[in-house]
This record gives C-alpha cells, structure tokens and sequence, in this order.
C-alpha cells in the first residue's frame, strides 16, 4: 500500500467527537483464540480510566488494540469498531505509523534508549523531521516539564537515559511519549516495577497529565485505580476464556456501590 | 513491587465479625439501659438510676473502641464496596447508640431530680410506651443490620410516627396540666423533657435504619427529601 492510499486521521479541531475513543464490540483474536470478546465502551476526553481485572482477563490485550500494538503480534486480528475522531482505527487504510502517535504508550517496565536523556525526548519529533535545534530544545524541555522530570535533569540531560533511578526512569519513558504530542495516552501498568514512593509520583504526573490528556490505564493494583482514575472497567473471564467487559462506571461507584456482584466480589477480594 | 498484594480475605471476614459483635453488644448494653429506666419510670428506685448513669461510661468506652477498630480496619485492609459499606455503617450505629445511651442517662438524672415529687401517672405510662417502642424498633434495628434486611429498615422507620405521636399526646397533657395548676411546673417541665428525649430515641434509631439503608443498597437515604432532589 502506498501512502497516497491512506487516509488522514481527522484531528481533534477539525471535528470534536463526544468521545475520545469508542470501542464497538471489540473482539480480539490471536488465531483462532478471542482473547477479548466484544467490549463496547466509551472513553471520555481528558479523564482517566482504569482497565481492572484478574490476570488473563485480556485488560492489556485491550489497551494494546486502543493504539494498533497487536497488529505486531503474529496471527492477531480484531472484530468489531474502535472509533477515534470519528474514524474506525482498523480500517485498511488507517497508517498505523499515525494511530500510534496519537495514541501513545507507556509500558510496565521503564524502556528508556540506550541514549541521552535529550535523545530519548527527541527521538520521535526527531522522525517526524523536526531537525531545528532550537524547536527541538524547546520540545524536550517541554515534554521532561510535562513529566515533572525537568528539574531532576535539567543539568545531566547529556547522560544516559539508563543512568536514572526506576521512577525517573519511567517518567522519562513518559516525556518521551508526550513529546509527540498524542491525544491519548495508554498506560500498561506503568508502576508496576517501581517502589511506592515512585508509584505516588507517577499517579500524581498522571493527574497533571489529565487537564492536556486522555488516559487510559491498566492496573493490577486496585488501589491504584480507586485513587487515580475517573473510570474504572471491570473485565474478567468468560466461560469460553475470553476476556470481556463485566462493569463500566465511574470509579467511585465501582469502589463503593458495584452494579455486578462479579465486580463486587472482586474489589473486596473476594476472587482474583 | 506495587501490585495489590493477594488479601487475607478470612482475616478481614473475622475483622469485620469482630466489629459487628460489638456493635451488637453495644446495643445489648442500650437496651439494658432502656429497660432499667423502665422500671425506674414505674417506680423510682435511686440506686438504680445511679447504676444507669454509671454504666453510661461503659457504654461510650465501646462506642469508642468500636470507632477505633473500624479505623484500623480501614487502614489494613482498604475494604471497598459492601465491606466498606458495612464499616461506615457500623460506626454510625455505634454513635447514635452512645446517644441513645446518653438519653437513658439523662432520663435518670432528670428522675433523680424529681425523687421527693409525686409521679404523674399517666404521663409516665406514655413514656414507658415511647421506651416499649424505641426497644422494640431498636431490637428490629439491629435484627435488619445483622441480616442487611433494607425493608425491615424501612419499616423501622415508619413505626417512629408512632412515638412523636405519644410525644405530642405528652406534651399537650403536660401544657394543660401547668395551665391548670402552676404548682406543677416544675415537675412537668422535667417530664416535658424526659417526653423529648425518648422522642429523640426514636430519631436516633431512624438514623441508624437510613445507614442500614445506604449499608445495603449503596444508595445514600435522604429522609424526606426525594430521591434526585438537590442538596
């Protein structure tokens, strides 16, 4: 496929969607396994949502198809819709390239590159051409402010990436997310490797991140989720295997007042 | 690692037993309470109005340890949902039980002041109706907050009609009586009193039953305000 065939995501000024991100009845495949079956939910602008759940509930399966990532894995397919700015990601000619730009992904273990701090940040404006010195500083400074990380390294932005404690770490695998300014950012248990201390820090940026943000975020901590997000999704385990959504709401009401008993048995630990 | 650690699920269960016998002893030690001021109503006895105030202090110091224990609840286990309903609601009990408790006492302090007067009759048979009441809607009470029985509940709640209405019927009496015959001011003026604080028994066990209501359902009990209405 050439790149004349494919179709410009709209962006957010052009049309303003009432969701940031819609999943209609989403099923996700590896071969012939559905590992997700049909979710349908509605992510809202600028708030940030939790995917909980017991392990193998298929939470991470579903983030990772919020930006494309499973078209890497061998055999992957998806059915169903995911609707951003009104286009549907897994039309054939959606650049996948562009989807995971605006989609950005943190991961659970901090994945800095082996290069300076500076070139982590730089890397993707880097590819999308910015060359400018100038431009470039400024994004960086920008991206590491945004991070909370700035004045941490505003003086050793030259040393390694791989130099920083766990939690700095993370945060700069952070600023390099945003610094290609996504409209949404997806988080795959980003604390899950770090020390609580760091943890608090993380959940307090992700609340900062919020006012330019939309989130969306898998947690195995459910702690995590009643304290950070506004959402909270519930999945689990269907008779088939197959992961699916038991449970949408606000946090609040999943941690107090759960509508599913499956749900209630799960945040009082009950099972899981 | 910052992963939720796997709970102690038996080890909150058996908290949380702990925390509901005690509130249940609570209101064991309220009722007790209760049925003692009875008594004395029909006949005053000073020893036993004293035994009432002094187990007072028995009563708040549960009121108290069940506070606590709730805390430390809370702080180990991050309970959520029914749990932390359940926990929130146990201390609000514990609180309007001690109030209860506190009416019991005062009512026997107020008894004491009248030992050398003359008891009048029919008012104190009213009383020992609102006490009736109030234990019979307190035993219910507590029957609906063991078995998270939402429409046993509401029912308490409507049977505190029941009680203004003697109260009322209480305080009409007593209005007359005074008009009629001032030396008895006094003495009516603490009956009066005595007649408001089994009112507010009443009221008292209608809070516990709206946190039993929230307990079960999750939805917030608004009294009389309708459901949806702005705060």
């Amino acid at each position: 496929m050439t790149d004349a065939q494919l179709i410009a995501i709209p962006n957010a000024q052009q049309v303003r969607q009432e969701y940031a991100l819609e999943a209609h009845n989403l099923s996700i495949f590896y071969g012939n396994f559905r590992a997700v079956d049909s979710v349908s939910m509605k992510i809202q602008y600028n708030k940030i949502t939790a995917l909980i759940g017991p392990s193998g509930c298929g939470k991470s399966t579903l983030l990772r198809s919020f930006n494309r990532m499973n078209d890497l894995v061998p055999g992957a397919r998806i059915e169903g819709e995911l609707l951003f700015q009104g286009q549907n990601l897994y039309d054939p000619f959606v650049d996948p390239v562009e989807v995971r730009r605006r989609i950005g992904m943190v991961f659970q273990k901090p994945n800095p590159f082996p290069k300076s701090i500076y070139d982590n940040v730089a890397y993707g404006p880097r590819i999308q051409g910015i060359r400018k010195k100038s431009q470039l500083d400024d994004i960086v400074e920008r991206s590491l402010r945004q991070a909370a990380l700035w004045d941490e390294v505003k003086d050793k932005l030259r040393q390694s990436g791989l130099s920083l404690s766990g939690g700095q770490q993370q945060r700069l695998c952070i600023a390099r997310a945003i610094a290609v300014e996504p409209e949404i950012l997806l988080m795959d248990e980003p604390c899950s490797a770090l020390d609580p201390i760091a943890t608090l820090r993380i959940e307090e940026l992700m609340r900062e991140l919020q006012e330019n943000y939309t989130i969306v975020i898998v947690t195995h901590n459910m702690q995590q989720a009643a304290r950070v997000s506004d959402y909270t999704a519930f999945m689990m385990i269907n008779e088939n295997r197959s992961g699916g959504l038991v449970e949408f709401d606000l946090t609040e009401k999943i941690f107090t007042n759960p509508s599913d008993s499956r749900t209630e048995d799960y945040v009082t630990g009950r099972f899981g | 690692m910052s992963t939720t650690p796997p709970r102690s699920r038996s080890q909150l269960d058996r908290e949380l037993m702990l925390l509901r016998d005690n509130v249940l002893r609570l209101s064991t030690m309220v009722d007790a309470a209760l049925q003692q001021l009875q008594q004395i109503n029909r006949q005053l006895d000073v020893a036993q109005a004293r035994q009432i105030i002094a187990d007072d202090t028995k009563i708040n110091r549960l009121r108290y340890k069940i506070e606590e224990d709730a805390y430390k609840l809370i702080a180990r286990h991050q309970p959520t949902a029914r749990d932390l309903r359940g926990i929130i609601t146990s201390i609000h009990i514990a609180v309007e039980l001690e109030r209860i408790g506190d009416y019991a006492a005062g009512n026997s302090r107020l008894l004491l002041e009248m030992v050398d007067e003359a008891l009048l009759i029919s008012t104190f048979s009213n009383i020992t109706r609102m006490l009736d009441l109030s234990r019979q809607m307190m035993r219910n009470a507590m029957n609906a907050y063991v078995h998270w029985d939402e429409e046993q509940a509401r029912r308490v709640i409507q049977r505190d009609n029941d009680i203004d209405a003697i109260d009322k019927q209480v305080y009409q009496e007593l209005i007359d009586l005074m008009t009629k015959q001032s030396h008895t001011i006094s003495h009516a003026t603490y009956m009066l009193w005595i007649s408001h604080n089994c009112e507010r028994i009443g009221d008292r066990i209608t809070n516990i039953c709206e946190r039993i209501i929230y307990m079960v359902s999750g939805e917030m009990y608004y009294g009389i305000r309708q459901k949806g209405e702005e705060l």
